[in-house]
């Protein structure tokens, strides 16, 4: 009844390429970012901020992100967090050394350069596919990571390898209140998340789904290949980029290369996986589901009352078995079960 | 140049341990074509297991292999059951999406069983020096090593003799050729894969027992998967030889790296060195050295 398109007709072109054809949809999004940008801020606590929202906020960024590489793209990488830590090192360098950059701009650089260095580890994608690519993704992973931890300018020489954000202001205005950092994170992640709604709705994007469903097809009706794929890595690394800068300067603060780790990587994979490949919505959904999930164990496994070793195990266990559970329940991702849903909704109250 | 080969036979022999526990990757991979992530986590546990057996309720060490045996063997039939067998179809990624879900399963599972204390486990071979190599050529050889190397080689002849000579054996290869062709001829392709896992738990035990022996039983034995990953992308992902001569490539190439260019870039790149290489090697050959050749038509 509510949600029905019935009588809304598209008069120009214009309005039949926008994003949310449906008037429901425009006033559900409006809705939505407002709660976002203005209740939340005004009813939130900083527990809330600090714990849930902003790392919600920042690992949706790089979900998206690996999503335009794994899901639109089709190249499987394993190397997400490496990226990201690439983004926030030097993002980090930039503002270190550089007198008086602007922290956006650094962010931006900072992702230019996650960007490059996607484009470097892109390039054996030409000739390697599927899980072979995957693993040797791997290969950024572990490089990176080393590389930070081994070249001490990259730290400033910090004897710990650890480094500390600097202080994010913006016009002379400061963020750093927890409820200040989640407007800056939520804005930034809002245009990027348009960019890439855009990008995927564009000739760009279309290239990207053609290679990803079949690369020699594709080359065949002349896609070029090489840049196609180096594209999505780059355009995904810069995301991920950007998310990293933001995971050490709104979120944790004091970052070592460690904090970039294996077990981020696949946190994102799972992210996309659970959330939908091949879906802008499935990464957010996807990140939500993530970072909610250990929380909600915790505190369910907690109530039991059993000993801390038992229950730290316990929620490995039910974290692994929720995760098959929603594979085969729905291997499409929670994006699937929303679009299901919005069917049914349209035909409701009949059934078919 | 003693020195070095000392540091080559320290590579290869460490290079069998990465071989076997690749193995155990490969024959999944065949038979049904999913990328199996746990089989670090099945190392653990088999490993942790026999341990636990042995700690926990005094068995004896030949008492306790047959029933870490037994466990890996239901863990394997179990997980076709309730994991593979719903997933039948989905995409590749999906299906390995799973399998980390069920690593996440299995660590949980094996540390709430047996507690998370490293544990030692003793096989009763000593991890010192040949003597009789050591008078004659003065390099350092571990008897522990040889032991192990001796022990994959048996393991890889017994299972070559199960694949080519059994009628189970010929089933398992017939569905690695092709799923479909297997089950029109009538072979049970479900029952198959619960034996294919199975075979590959037994191996994650051998695995686990010696990586165990060497290193302790710890959480860290689950990381040993990472370090197969280059073997397997060197050696091919469908190759029994694949795996082994993998393993012993990068095995070696990683301790010769570590030791001779190691000092000149900050040490500590065992971590990725391995991964490196085989990307480059892969970059010559797409499907590694003896996988098969991957061709792709419109």
């Amino acid at each position: 009844m509510i949600y029905r398109e019935a009588g809304q007709f598209k008069t120009s072109y214009l309005e039949d390429g926008q994003i949310f054809p449906i008037r429901q949809d425009r006033i559900a999004v409006a809705l939505l970012l407002l709660i976002a940008f203005v209740v939340i801020p005004l009813a939130a606590t900083p527990y809330f901020f600090s714990a849930i929202l902003i790392p919600f906020l920042i690992l949706s960024l790089a979900a998206l992100g690996l999503n335009i590489l794994t899901g639109y793209a089709g190249q499987l990488s394993l190397g997400t967090a490496a990226f990201m830590a690439v983004g926030a090192f030097a993002s980090y360098n930039f503002m270190l050394r550089v007198e008086g950059m602007p922290v956006l701009l650094a962010f931006v650089l900072g992702g230019i350069c996650a960007a490059a260095v996607g484009i470097v580890f892109g390039l054996p994608s030409l000739r390697i596919r599927g899980f072979y690519l995957a693993a040797s993704t791997l290969a950024t992973q572990f490089f990176v990571v080393w590389c930070l931890t081994k070249v001490p300018w990259f730290t400033n020489y910090s004897s710990s390898g650890v480094i500390t954000a600097q202080q994010v202001e913006i016009l002379g205005f400061t963020f750093d209140t927890p409820a200040r950092k989640y407007l800056l994170v939520l804005s930034i992640v809002c245009l990027l998340a348009l960019a890439a709604k855009n990008m995927v709705r564009s000739t760009v994007g279309r290239s990207w789904m053609a290679v990803r469903d079949m690369d020699v097809a594709a080359e065949v009706i002349g896609f070029r290949l090489m840049r196609t794929k180096l594209t999505a890595f780059a355009v995904s690394s810069f995301y991920c980029g950007v998310a990293g800068a933001l995971y050490a300067y709104c979120y944790l603060g004091t970052v070592e290369p460690e904090a970039y780790n294996l077990d981020l990587s696949f946190r994102i994979l799972f992210m996309i996986i659970i959330g939908g490949v091949g879906s802008i919505l499935g990464s957010f959904l996807g990140a939500g589901f993530i970072v909610l999930l250990p929380i909600l164990l915790s505190f369910i496994v907690h109530a039991t009352g059993l000993p801390n070793q038992v229950t730290s195990n316990l929620e490995l266990m039910v974290f692994g078995a929720l995760i098959i559970f929603f594979l085969i329940v729905e291997p499409h991702g929670l994006a699937r079960l929303w679009q299901i849903g919005k069917e049914k909704l349209r035909l409701w109250p009949f059934p078919h | 140049m003693q020195f070095f080969f000392e540091v080559l036979i320290a590579g290869l022999l460490s290079g069998v341990m990465y071989a076997l526990v690749a193995l155990g990757f490969v024959l999944i991979f065949k038979a049904s074509g999913v990328f199996n992530f746990a089989q670090g986590a099945m190392v653990f546990l088999a490993a942790l297991t026999v341990a636990g057996l042995k700690d926990e309720f005094g068995l004896s060490l030949w008492a306790a292999i047959p029933v870490a045996m037994v466990v890996m063997i239901a863990l394997g039939f179990l997980t076709e059951r309730v994991v593979l067998r719903p997933l039948v179809n989905q995409h590749d990624i999906t299906l390995f999406m799973a399998t980390i879900g069920l690593t996440f399963f299995l660590e949980g599972l094996a540390q709430l069983v047996w507690g998370s204390n490293v544990r030692k486990l003793e096989l009763g071979i000593e991890d010192v020096p040949f003597e009789a190599i050591m008078e004659s050529t003065g390099m350092l050889v571990s008897q522990f090593d040889v032991v192990a190397a001796l022990i994959c080689g048996a393991l890889v002849a017994v299972l070559a003799l199960i694949f080519n000579k059994t009628k189970i054996g010929r089933a398992l290869r017939a569905v690695a050729d092709d799923h479909q062709a297997a089950l029109s001829v009538g072979i049970p392709l479900q029952h198959v894969w619960g034996v294919v896992w199975a075979v590959a738990g037994i191996v994650a035990l051998v695995a686990g027992l010696l990586w165990g022996a060497r290193n302790g039983v710890q959480f860290a034995l689950t990381f040993v998967a990472l370090k197969a990953l280059p073997v397997l992308i060197l050696g091919g992902f469908t190759s029994v030889p694949g795996a082994i001569v993998g393993g012993l490539i990068i095995g070696a190439s990683e301790k010769l790296a570590e030791v001779f260019i190691g000092p000149y870039v900050g040490g500590g790149i065992e971590g990725w060195f391995p991964y490196v290489l085989a990307l480059v090697f892969l970059l010559v050959r797409p499907e590694g050295l003896f996988g098969e050749k991957i061709i792709r038509r419109i």
